[in-house]
């Protein structure tokens, strides 16, 4: 399971992840991090079993969680194709299919947005 | 053998032509060879789709009452071209609207394809016989005269690749380019791109019907900068046949606005060597991957690669496999091609043979410059120091020499640069002490032979006011500042 967790300025400067982990036990892989003076953005990943645990302990310290389901959303009206998102991708979660189609492999997105500042038909958008 | 055109035609009436596509006709000629081939095939299909920069579209929009010779004219807010006539204009894929971001000449185009109304605005000087001085209304493609895609420069035969040796992320018309070689951009569909399949301009000339954004089109001529086998097309079509699901309106972030471009060219196979034309393959297509980390026209070649490479989704640079992006949509060629096959067979587009063949050679011209302005011919001399110059004394300097940036050098070499800034900081903190502690370490530098546009690139690009200008050793010859550019670039 994805989270994305925006901390606001009294939870940034908060050990929260760390206190999470030994709460739950539960391994946290950050994927993304911005951290800023008085806010932060920090997406993580959980194995599903314990995802609702951890979920919990976060509130509880203050943090806002957003599930994420899903991956970056592609409009197939605006998509022409063209493949510009391709090597862009850090983790080739955007590739071509058997018919030269441009498809989201769902499970390897990141929900970094590299791929919708490049789309040159704006076809792509994150979810969230 | 030998077949003409009109003989092609005459099958394509009669309901028993041979069309295949130009992916299709390379298994084909690999099994039965170019004699037999030509025999069996009538026309090839080829198709493109991707952003091509240099289209555009005529309008005549009618007189309005009372009349108005449009000085300028816009269509949502995207200016056109008005200097052809009283209320005629042309309109470019890549001019950007004036109030919108991300939205240009390629959206109004496709907006109107799309059967939808756009904002017309005109302003004029008035004269006697048109009095009228501006005017705002609504436009359809049903309320003008003409529509008519004429695009000066489409479906080059191939193009460079595009890759970024800097350090910081590049926003080019190529897409966008990671930094240090992080990813490749193409562009052109390779082996079923329409020139490649007639490498020697024999079937596609003046006056070829051509499969444009989903109308019939015209070939009118060679393409500009047409430079075999970089060769390019002129084309012309009906905005009013065409199908907004083979065009569609796009936006580079950081470039500008363009348009994606749909066209479908059939090659009649007259004989064996015409089939052996059609069989080219992506291997044997060549291109060279230029660094655009490189600001220059002259921009260097980091290797020659093929489409077939290009196109496997990865290339070798220095050892090292970088990912490729193509521009080109091979899903939308492939459509093209098969929609193409699809008119010929069931006797809806009958085939033209050329009035006039496109040069075969023909040579890509630099620009003639009355002179290009180098860094050297305006830098200043530089009044360097040593890291440990007190800041007291390097604010006696500034004030004496009347200068704002003083260069930091070790055994003569560059390793920092203080400015005024951040000396008068340095006293403002009462901080005592050497220059070393409040230098910047990183400094941005230019190059005696570097053009003076992009050294005042550099400096927006990176919110400063000056580049130390250095060699390749480092050593420090003097220094460039945004005013003495500004004063230059002024003139």
């Amino acid at each position: 399971m994805r989270m994305v967790l925006h901390f606001d300025s009294r939870t940034v400067t908060e050990p929260v992840l760390s206190r999470t982990t030994l709460k739950t036990g539960a391994l946290i892989n950050i994927l993304r991090a911005s951290v800023g003076a008085r806010r932060g953005e920090i997406l993580i990943e959980v194995e599903d079993e314990k995802a609702k645990e951890v979920e919990e302990i976060l509130k509880t310290q203050g943090v806002d969680v957003i599930e994420l389901v899903g991956a970056v959303q592609k409009d197939d009206e605006k998509c022409v194709h063209c493949g510009a998102c391709i090597s862009i991708c850090p983790t080739e979660a955007l590739k071509f299919n058997g018919e030269k189609r441009v498809i989201v492999e769902a499970e390897k997105c990141v929900h970094c947005g590299a791929c919708t500042k490049v789309c040159p038909t704006e076809a792509l958008t994150l979810p969230f | 053998m030998v077949k003409s055109v009109e003989e092609i035609n005459q099958k394509i009436r009669e309901g028993n032509v041979r069309v295949v596509t130009a992916a299709e006709m390379k298994e084909i000629v690999a099994e039965l060879g170019p004699e037999q081939a030509a025999k069996e095939v009538d026309v090839v299909t080829t198709g493109t789709f991707g952003a091509m920069c240099s289209s555009g579209a005529f309008f005549n929009f009618g007189h309005s009452d009372p009349p108005i010779k449009m000085q300028r004219v816009w269509l949502n807010d995207v200016e056109a071209y008005t200097g052809v006539a009283a209320v005629d204009a042309y309109l470019g894929a890549t001019q950007l609207s004036e109030t919108e971001e991300g939205y240009g000449g390629g959206h109004v185009i496709e907006t109107l394809v799309e059967g939808k109304e756009v904002e017309l605005r005109a302003t004029a000087y008035g004269t006697d016989c048109y009095p009228r001085k501006e005017i705002v209304t609504e436009i359809s493609l049903d309320d003008v005269n003409q529509a008519v895609m004429l695009n000066p420069r489409n479906a080059y035969q191939r193009y460079n690749a595009a890759t970024n040796s800097s350090n910081r992320i590049l926003r080019t018309y190529m897409g966008t380019l990671l930094p240090n070689f992080g990813n490749v951009t193409f562009a052109g569909t390779g082996e079923i791109s329409p020139l490649n399949n007639d490498p020697e301009y024999r079937t596609i000339g003046v006056g070829t019907r051509i499969f444009l954004c989903g109308a019939k089109g015209y070939v009118i001529g060679e393409g500009t900068q047409h430079a075999p086998p970089y060769g390019t097309l002129m084309v012309k079509g009906n905005l009013r046949e065409m199908d907004p699901e083979y065009m569609k309106g796009a936006y580079f972030p950081g470039y500008g606005a363009t348009l994606f471009v749909g066209i479908g060219i059939p090659i009649p196979i007259l004989d064996a060597e015409m089939a052996k034309f059609t069989a080219v393959r992506n291997s044997e297509i060549e291109t060279k991957i230029l660094d655009f980390g490189v600001a220059r026209r002259g921009r260097p070649v980091v290797r020659k690669v093929t489409y077939e490479e290009l196109i496997s989704g990865k290339v070798e640079i220095n050892g090292e496999e970088v990912r490729t992006s193509p521009l080109s949509s091979f899903y939308m060629a492939e459509r093209i091609m098969n929609e193409l096959k699809r008119q010929i067979e069931k006797g809806e587009f009958l085939l033209t043979s050329p009035v006039d063949r496109i040069p075969r050679e023909e040579v890509f011209k630099p620009m003639r410059q009355r002179e290009i302005r180098v860094v050297k011919s305006v830098m200043v001399k530089a009044f360097t120091i040593s890291p440990d110059t007190g800041i007291e004394d390097a604010a006696k300097l500034i004030i004496e020499k009347g200068v704002n940036h003083l260069p930091v050098v070790k055994d003569g070499k560059l390793i920092g640069i203080v400015t005024s800034w951040d000396v008068a900081k340095a006293v403002a903190l009462k901080k005592a002490g050497t220059v070393s502690e409040v230098m910047t370490k990183n400094v941005v530098v230019t190059f005696p032979e570097e053009p003076v546009e992009i050294a005042a690139r550099k400096m927006e690009k990176n919110s400063i006011s000056a580049l130390p200008v250095v060699d390749s050793k480092r050593n420090v010859l003097g220094i460039v500042t945004s005013e003495d550019l500004s004063r230059l670039l002024a003139r």
